[in-house]
C-alpha cells in the first residue's frame, strides 16, 4: 500500500519540487506543523483579548470619570503602550528584563519570565488592555445622557447604572471598534515568532529555513491568517447583527404600511 | 523613412545602453554577506563590516580582479536574496550540504570547522540523544544545526532564532538547556567572551556528513558556472600565495581549513 501511495505521489513531488514556483508539498507534509502554529497564535491572541479585556474596564471607568488619583497614572501607561510598538515592548519584557540579575533570581523567574510564552502573553496584554481601554472610555464618554437620567428616575444606584445601563450600552458602541483590535491583535501576534515562539509565522519560519526556500512558508502563513481573519470579522458581524439590531434600518414588509419611525 | 532611421537609431541607442548597463553589471560583484557572526562576520559600532569572511570576500575579488561590493543579509532570507539576484554571491560560513545544493551550487571549501554544543560549566547532561530528550536546545534557524538536531536528535526540545547571537543571549539568560553551533564560531563568539563566562563546549565534535557537509563553501546561483570556477580558482591561488594563511592568523591560532578537499 505504502510503495503504491509513492508511486501516485511520485509525479506530484517531482512537480511541486521542480517546475511548479510553490514547493506546496513542503506546507501539506508539515502541516500538522502548521495547525499547532495555528493553536499557539490563537491562545495567545484570545488569551491576551480576555485578560487585557477584563483589565481595560475598570481602567476606562477610571479614565471616563476622571478618579483624581487613578486617572493620571492609567492614562501614561495607555500612552505607553498604544505610543511604542509591540515589538519593542516584546522585546523588552523577553530580551530586556532577562539582562537583570535580581529577576533572574526572583520567584518569578522560573516559572513565568524565562519562558517566551508567558512574555509574550503579558507584552500582548498590556498592549490590547490599553487600546481597549482608550476606546472603552470613549464609549463610556459617549452614552446619551437621557439614558443616564432615566436611570437616575428609575432610582438606580451609581454602581446599578453603570453595571445595567452604561457598560452594556458603552460595549455594543464599542463593538465595532473592537473587531478592529482583534483583528490588529491577531496579526500583532506574529511578534511571538521574534522571541522563539512556533506561531503561524513561526512554523513558516521554520519551514523556509528547514527546506532553504524563500516564501513557501510565507504563503502558508498568509492564507492560515486570511481563514482566521474571515472567521472572526464573520463573528463580529453576527454579534453587530445581533447587538446592534436597535440600529438597524427597518425593513419595510409589502402590503403594510411603512412603520414610521420619528 | 525619417521615422524609420529614428526608429533605428533608437533601437541602437538602446542596444549600446543595454550593453553598458551590463559591462557594469559585470564590473561590480555584489556578495552577500551576514554580519552578525562574529568572528567570521560581524559589524563595528560605526557599521563597518568586518570579520574572517570580509577578510576571504574581499582577497578573493582582489585575486580575481573584480571591484566587490558586500550586502548585508540576515541569514533566514541569504538564499532566497541570492535567487533574486540582490547579489551574486554568498560568503558567509555557509556549509556545502545536499539539500542546499538543490536551490544553488557551491565553490569548493574555503574553511571546515566542527560543530560542538555548548552548555553550562558543570552540567549533568551530556551529548548523547538519552541525555538531551526533553532538554530546550538552542539553535539558528536555517541552518545545518537545525538539520542535524531533527535527524539526530528528534527527542530534544529545539528553541529557533533568526541569529546566533540571540542563541547566546538566551543561553546566558538560563532559558536554554544548551546550544549547538561552529566550535570556533562559539569560541570566539561567546565562551572567549565575558558573557560566556560559566559556559564550556558539552562533548565532542558533532558530524553527520548529511547535514554538516564537506565545510564552508560560496554559494552561486545554479547555472553561474564561470563565476563558481572564477571563484575556485581564487581560493586554490590565495591558499597558495600565503593570503590565506595571513588572514587565518589574523582571526585564529591554528589552521582552519581543516582536512585537505576530499579527505
Amino acid at each position: 500500500m505504502a510503495e503504491e501511495t509513492r508511486s501516485i505521489m511520485d509525479p506530484i513531488r517531482a512537480f511541486s519540487e521542480g517546475a511548479s514556483p510553490l514547493d506546496f508539498m513542503a506546507v501539506l507534509d508539515n502541516f500538522d506543523r502548521f495547525l499547532m502554529g495555528a493553536w499557539v497564535t490563537l491562545e495567545l491572541t484570545f488569551l491576551a483579548l480576555l485578560l487585557g479585556g477584563m483589565l481595560s474596564i475598570p481602567l476606562a471607568i477610571a479614565r471616563a470619570y476622571r478618579h483624581p488619583v487613578l486617572n493620571g497614572p492609567i492614562w501614561c501607561y495607555t500612552y505607553f503602550f498604544r505610543g511604542t510598538p509591540l515589538l519593542v515592548q516584546t522585546y523588552l519584557i523577553y530580551y530586556g528584563l532577562a539582562q537583570f540579575d535580581f529577576i533572574r533570581e526572583s520567584m518569578l523567574w522560573k516559572p513565568i519570565l524565562s519562558q517566551a510564552w508567558w512574555c509574550a502573553l503579558i507584552a500582548f496584554t498590556l498592549n490590547t488592555a490599553a487600546y481597549t481601554t482608550e476606546f472603552l472610555r470613549g464609549a463610556i464618554e459617549a452614552t446619551p445622557h437621557g439614558e443616564v437620567e432615566a436611570a437616575k428616575a428609575a432610582g438606580m444606584s451609581y454602581w446599578t447604572r453603570i453595571r445595567r445601563v452604561i457598560l452594556p450600552n458603552s460595549f455594543r458602541r464599542a463593538l465595532p471598534a473592537y473587531s478592529n483590535e482583534v483583528i490588529f491583535m491577531l496579526h500583532g501576534s506574529v511578534v511571538a515568532s521574534t522571541i522563539t515562539l512556533q506561531d503561524i509565522l513561526g512554523v513558516g519560519r521554520w519551514l523556509n529555513g528547514r527546506y532553504y526556500l524563500a516564501y513557501e512558508g510565507f504563503v502558508a502563513a498568509m492564507i492560515l491568517y486570511m481563514i482566521l481573519v474571515f472567521g472572526i470579522s464573520r463573528i463580529f458581524k453576527w454579534w453587530e447583527h445581533k447587538w446592534l439590531a436597535h440600529l438597524r434600518p427597518r425593513v419595510e414588509s409589502k402590503g403594510e404600511p411603512a412603520a414610521v419611525v420619528q | 523613412m525619417l521615422l524609420k532611421k529614428l526608429g533605428l537609431a533608437a533601437a541602437a541607442g538602446a542596444f549600446a545602453l543595454g550593453l553598458s548597463m551590463q559591462a557594469q553589471a559585470e564590473d561590480v560583484l555584489r556578495i552577500g554577506v551576514e554580519g552578525a557572526y562574529p568572528p567570521f562576520s560581524e559589524k563595528t559600532a560605526s557599521g563597518e563590516l568586518i570579520g574572517f569572511d570580509i577578510d576571504i570576500a574581499n582577497a578573493l575579488c582582489e585575486e580575481m580582479g573584480r571591484k566587490c561590493e558586500l550586502v548585508e543579509q540576515d541569514w533566514d532570507g541569504i538564499i532566497p536574496a541570492l535567487l533574486a539576484k540582490k547579489y551574486d554571491a554568498i560568503i558567509a560560513s555557509m556549509s556545502i550540504t545536499e539539500e542546499r545544493k538543490k536551490r544553488v551550487d557551491f565553490t569548493i571549501k574555503y574553511y571546515n570547522t566542527p560543530a560542538k554544543f555548548v552548555a553550562a560549566e558543570g552540567t549533568d547532561l551530556s551529548d548523547t540523544p538519552e541525555s538531551l530528550a526533553g532538554k530546550r536546545i538552542g539553535v539558528q534557524r536555517g541552518t545545518i544545526h537545525q538539520c542535524y538536531m531533527e535527524k539526530m536528535f528528534p527527542n530534544a526540545e529545539l528553541v529557533l532564532y533568526g541569529t546566533q547571537e540571540e542563541v547566546f543571549q538566551d543561553l546566558g539568560a538560563g532559558r536554554l538547556d544548551a546550544q549547538i553551533s561552529d566550535s570556533i564560531q562559539a569560541l570566539e563568539g561567546f565562551l572567549n567572551t565575558d558573557a560566556g563566562k560559566g559556559y564550556a563546549f558539552l562533548g565532542g565534535d558533532q558530524f553527520d556528513l548529511e547535514c554538516h557537509g564537506e565545510g564552508a563553501g560560496i554559494a552561486v546561483r545554479k547555472g553561474e558556472d564561470k563565476l563558481r570556477a572564477a571563484f575556485n580558482d581564487a581560493i586554490k591561488a590565495i591558499r597558495a600565495n600565503g593570503t590565506y594563511a595571513k588572514i587565518n592568523a589574523k582571526y585564529f591560532d591554528f589552521d582552519i581549513y581543516g582536512a585537505p578537499a576530499g579527505s
